[in-house]
């Protein structure tokens, strides 16, 4: 990872509430805690009341170019904290700086123009209109804001390339699979260039093989547009594949923040590590974890990607048990050798059960 | 808290108990009723000084509104005269031959090649049989209300969405304007506006917008929450909002309420041409029907039923209308979206070329073709070769099943009708079979079964229409009262106070009497026919288009066949009410029997049921709420269809209705429509509970 400065956090999250029902403004308003007592307490208190909290004092940053995932099970509030941070859902309490700015203080106009221009969203059954063809309805957005149609066409074009969708501009998205329709739902949040990207468990609704393959083009499309991306998913392996950072949440509280591997290290309790036991470690190590750099590369070696995962390169080790080069950036770091595969598996199936005292949570 | 539980368990047990022993006394009471009637005949007549002065007030209440605005109505109606009598000059002048390929063309591109080949069809009949003008009169009724009931409707269903606070008013009053029957209507816009054209008009309106206003609302209500977020987090203002992405996404639904409000304006423009009619089609089925013109009056029944068919398949092609194929964009130009072009274009064409050919103008006298002549000569033959059945199933119906239950076996039972005197002996038998049969029932753990049997034999008896009001009080209060609580039971009571204060007791029991017998047996035969269908899918193929048929002619037209071979007359109103009340009740038990969960079915027959068995034992069960809910809807058409009987002669509410109609009697008219809607209230609230009760008894819902 590399290092991050306060420089380049794009949106920031700063104490978080939303209750659902209930009368919560007793605890708080937008701006101020009117009870000092613990968290705990106040959510006690509320569900009393009969209120939901369903974001419990969230706070998180996410940064420039980063995919940060807000992992939880169904209820745990991800649907909730993502719109609070569009405010398509207007949080409790809280602060939520997008460039510095707090978001919650602008007007409807001024949000209005912050979602035409730096934010897109994709839902996770896909919120297309039906009675729209697929090229109007990734042009939607453009047309809300009245465009001309040169630009219009250029721009739908472009992000219709983008997901893949050519030939299909002129149908129905009934006549599409889920998969294909979740690209239009992709591409019509594409389609403004937004700085943001939220994405609320985008391929859910999709078999499983086709998830795996939209979170590939998914990965493929975010390594050339370097957005900043909040990825909901309820599904532990999507959110190792795909984050860079990743959030726990449960019952609308923050469990833990940290990278996937610190996760998978040093889960914080044993609800996150209730997760990280099944983890196939095969899939989330990847070759730079398993290589050995001491070994001589040598000339008919054939080559992997350093963040291949073991589970793509088992079948090339098979073939060449001397070993495979682990290339990044085009430079050979080291080599994966089945004896390395084997000690660096055994090494973190240790890890992961043994407990380890809880790293320092962000 | 121990104690509480017992308590319960004590009161659960003897529960039935003290309500049956209840009942039996009500049942006991009644007896004594009937038993005093020679020294009080109150307890049979509702005595007339008590009976309030219901219609002087609203007659009075309507000259008073009459007086103050008469001028704004009569002014709204010279105003609405201009549009309309513009579109229906429009329409008799404009050449068959253009009309005919404009209908055909909007039919292609409503659902294809089958809907247009099925409007030239019926197009072509219309102008074969030379009601052309007749049906293009009617048409221009429509033409006009229908887009503003869809105008209304759509205006207030918006309201309704955006203010729910207005909601309930919304709706309260779309319940009271649905139950009121249609021809209750006619009479205050008689009043207000006069006659003319411009009341079936209005009427046309006042029936239409009501379901526009509903698909409206529903249709608003359920555009999915992630399709609005998408619309917000692309930026949409209110504004734009609403209308590109509220509106659009709710298309369908509100085009269904367009189907539902055409259908509706229609039947009502039918029904209004009895007040108002100048030469359209209902005028012409009605004046033929009054003259015993029967062949004359079924081809003008048949242009009405096409008419309706074409409408509603139009209209429903629309909102159920899918872009063709995939990638339908790349498809010609023309063929894409411009079928209005085309037709534009076309009826240009046929219109220059038909200015040659005057037989492309009106269409030729030669080609007309008297059906009537042969129809007459048909029906004619039917009577008097069947004479014999006709009389005998007349007869059997009357002596055997209406007269019993209106006048009581008491009454009916004669040398004359039944071969044999009802002597005292007789008598005493009858009532001892019944006493056995309710004892046993009620040995047998069935006590409502008991209950029920002592009354049925007690009305049977004596005759609905000769019951004790007192006896009917207690029996429906406490009935309700089982069924759902006080509240009900106190909005049956008020109910039923209205009918006798009002002073329509006598009629209300004749509707109760005529629809009542008209639902039980729509509802078996009904039953029947959707269990049937939900087993053999050659029924439920052979059955859906007749059904269909049905539900979309104005209900009018059901009466002309009956009225062919049997007359006018009490019988005949009956076959009408059947004819129609039983589609919903074929419709949901159908629906309820193939909903049934297959999961349950599978579990039974790897139990190893019989195909008899599990349809006795685990489908009808399961489906039971929803047959309940058919006989909830098969009572409301069975009283929307008492109404229209009553122009057959029937003697109840619905002739009142008409009654007051043909005097211009305000308070009688109104005082029976509203009536009618009390009994409908009263039967859907009491349906309704019953089925939710069944379904709690069962543990919740089912499915
Ligand atoms: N509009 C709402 N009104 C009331 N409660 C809500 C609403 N939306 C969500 N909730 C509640 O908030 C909690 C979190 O919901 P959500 O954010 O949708 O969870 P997730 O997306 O993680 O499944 C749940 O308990 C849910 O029932
Ligand atoms: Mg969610």
């Amino acid at each position: 990872m590399p290092n991050r400065n306060n420089n380049d956090i794009k949106l920031s999250c700063r104490n978080v509430w939303k209750i659902y029902g209930g009368s919560p403004t007793k605890y708080f308003d937008k701006k101020k805690l009117f009870i000092n007592s613990d968290t705990l307490n106040v959510v006690k208190k509320l569900r009393d009341d009969g209120a939901i909290p369903a974001a419990v004092d969230v706070s998180f940053d996410v940064h420039e170019g980063e995919i940060f995932v807000i992992m939880g099970l169904s209820g745990s509030g991800k649907s909730t904290m993502v719109r609070c941070l569009s405010r398509l859902v207007e949080p409790s309490h809280g602060e939520i700086l997008l460039g510095g700015e707090d978001l919650l203080k602008k007007s409807k106009s001024e949000l209005i123009d912050i979602r035409r221009h730096k934010m897109g969203m994709v839902f996770q059954s896909f919120g297309l209109l039906p009675h729209l063809t697929v090229a109007e309805n990734i042009s939607f957005p453009l047309r809300l804001q009245g465009l001309s149609n040169k630009e219009k066409r250029e721009k739908t074009s472009r992000v219709i390339e983008l997901v893949g969708l050519e030939g299909r501009e002129n149908s129905f998205p009934r006549q599409l699979s889920g998969g294909q329709q979740q690209r239009i739902g992709i591409a019509r949040s594409l389609a403004v260039e937004p700085e943001l990207w939220f994405l609320d468990e985008p391929f859910s609704a999709l078999d499983p093989l086709i998830r795996r393959q939209m979170q590939d083009e998914f990965l493929r499309i975010q390594s050339s547009l370097k957005k900043s991306i909040v990825f909901i998913t309820h599904d532990f392996l999507e959110a190792l594949r795909i984050a860079d950072r990743m959030m726990i949440m449960r019952d609308g509280m923050v469990v833990q923040i940290g990278t996937p591997a610190e996760l998978i290290a040093n889960p914080v309790d044993d609800y996150v590590a209730e997760f990280t036991r099944d983890v196939p470690l095969m899939r989330v190590l990847f070759a730079k974890d398993v290589m050995d750099d001491n070994i001589e590369v040598e000339e008919n070696m054939q080559g992997v990607q350093s963040c291949d995962s073991v589970e793509d390169i088992l079948a090339q080790l098979s073939k060449n048990t001397k070993g495979v080069v682990v290339f990044d950036d085009g430079k050979a770091i080291g080599v994966v050798t089945p004896k390395s595969v084997v000690c660096a598996l055994s090494r973190n199936a240790e890890k992961v059960t043994t407990e380890l005292p809880p790293n320092e949570v962000v | 808290m121990s104690l509480e539980i017992d308590n319960e368990v004590i009161s659960k047990q003897y529960k039935p108990f003290i309500s049956s022993i209840l009942w039996f006394s009500i049942l006991a009471l009644t007896l004594v009723f009937i038993a005093l009637r020679g020294k009080a005949p109150w307890l049979i007549d509702f005595p007339e000084e008590w009976v309030l002065p219901i219609v002087l007030v609203l007659n009075s209440f309507m000259d008073r509104i009459v007086e103050f605005s008469g001028e704004f109505f009569r002014g709204m109606s010279a105003a609405l005269e201009i549009p309309m009598s513009a579109i229906r000059s429009l329409l008799s002048w404009l050449p068959w031959s253009v009309s005919f390929f404009i209908l055909v063309s909007i039919s292609f591109a409503a659902s294809g090649w089958k809907l247009a080949v099925f409007t030239a069809v019926g197009v072509s009949y219309i102008l074969g049989v030379g009601l052309w003008i007749e049906t293009m009169n009617s048409l221009a009724l429509v033409a006009v209300s229908v887009p503003l009931a869809v105008l209304i409707g759509f205006l207030i269903g918006t309201a309704g969405f955006l203010y729910p606070r207005a909601e309930r008013a919304i709706n309260l009053t779309l319940d009271a304007l649905q139950t009121i029957p249609a021809f209750a209507y006619l009479l205050p816009i008689l009043l207000l506006f006069g006659f003319g054209v411009v009341v079936g008009l209005i009427a046309g309106v006042l029936y239409a917008f009501p379901p526009m206003v509903r698909n409206t609302l529903l249709g608003l209500r359920r555009v999915p929450e992630e399709v609005i977020e998408s619309g917000l987090m692309s930026g949409a203002t209110e504004m734009q909002l609403f209308f590109k992405v509220r509106v659009p996404s709710a298309a369908r639904q509100i085009l269904l309420g367009v189907n539902q409000a055409t259908l509706a304006a229609f039947s009502m423009v039918v029904i209004a041409s009895i007040i108002g009619g100048s030469s359209d089609i209902g005028w012409e089925v009605l004046s033929e029907m009054r003259k015993a013109r029967f062949g004359e009056s079924l081809v003008a029944g048949i242009v009405i039923a096409l008419m309706a068919m074409i409408m509603d398949r139009i209209t429903a092609g629309f909102a159920n209308r899918k872009p063709a194929d995939d990638n339908f964009a790349d498809k010609p130009f023309l063929i894409r979206h411009n079928y209005l072009l085309i037709t534009v274009l076309g009826a240009v064409i046929i219109y220059i070329v038909s200015l040659m050919y005057p037989a492309l103008q009106s269409w030729p006298k030669a080609f007309v073709f008297d059906l009537s002549g042969p129809l007459n000569d048909a029906i004619d033959y039917v009577i008097i070769e069947y004479a014999n059945w006709i009389v005998l199933i007349k007869k059997w119906a009357f002596f055997y099943l209406m007269l019993p239950i209106k006048m009581g076996l008491e009454q009916v039972i004669s040398p004359y009708s039944w071969g044999f005197q009802f002597t005292m002996p007789l008598k005493l038998a009858y009532g001892a079979t019944a006493l056995i049969l309710v004892i046993l029932a009620w040995l047998r753990g069935r006590q409502s079964s008991s209950v029920m049997i002592g009354l049925l034999t007690i009305i049977l008896f004596f005759g609905l229409t000769r019951m004790p009001w007192p006896a009917i009080l207690l029996v429906m209060t406490f009935l309700s009262w089982q069924l759902s609580g006080p509240k009900l039971a106190l909005t049956v009571l008020a109910g039923l106070a209205y009918l006798l204060l009002s002073g329509i007791w006598p009629e209300a029991l004749l509707s109760v009497y005529l629809c009542g017998i008209g639902v039980a047996l729509s509802f078996a035969i009904g039953c029947s026919l959707g269990i049937l269908a939900s087993e053999f899918n050659a029924i439920s193929r052979f059955l859906r288009p007749i059904n269909d048929t049905l539900q979309t002619i104005p209900l009018f037209v059901l009466l002309i066949p009956f009225v062919m071979i049997f007359k006018i007359g009490e019988f005949t109103a009956l076959l009408a009410i059947m004819a129609y009340a039983i589609v919903p009740a074929t419709r949901y038990s159908e629906h309820g029997l193939r909903n049934v969960s297959h999961e349950a079915i599978e579990a039974a027959e790897c139990m190893g049921c019989t195909r008899w068995q599990l349809l006795m034992r685990v489908k009808i069960p399961m489906a039971l709420p929803e047959m309940m809910l058919g006989l909830n809807q098969t009572i409301m058409f069975g009283i929307s269809m008492l109404v229209i009987a009553a122009l057959v002669g029937t003697s109840g509410l619905g002739q009142m209705v008409y009654i007051g109609l043909g005097d211009g009697d305000f308070g009688v008219g109104m005082s029976a429509g509203v009536g009618m809607a009390v009994i409908a209230i009263i039967a859907d609230r009491m349906t309704t509970a019953w089925s939710k009760k069944y379904e709690e008894n069962i543990g919740g819902k089912i499915n």
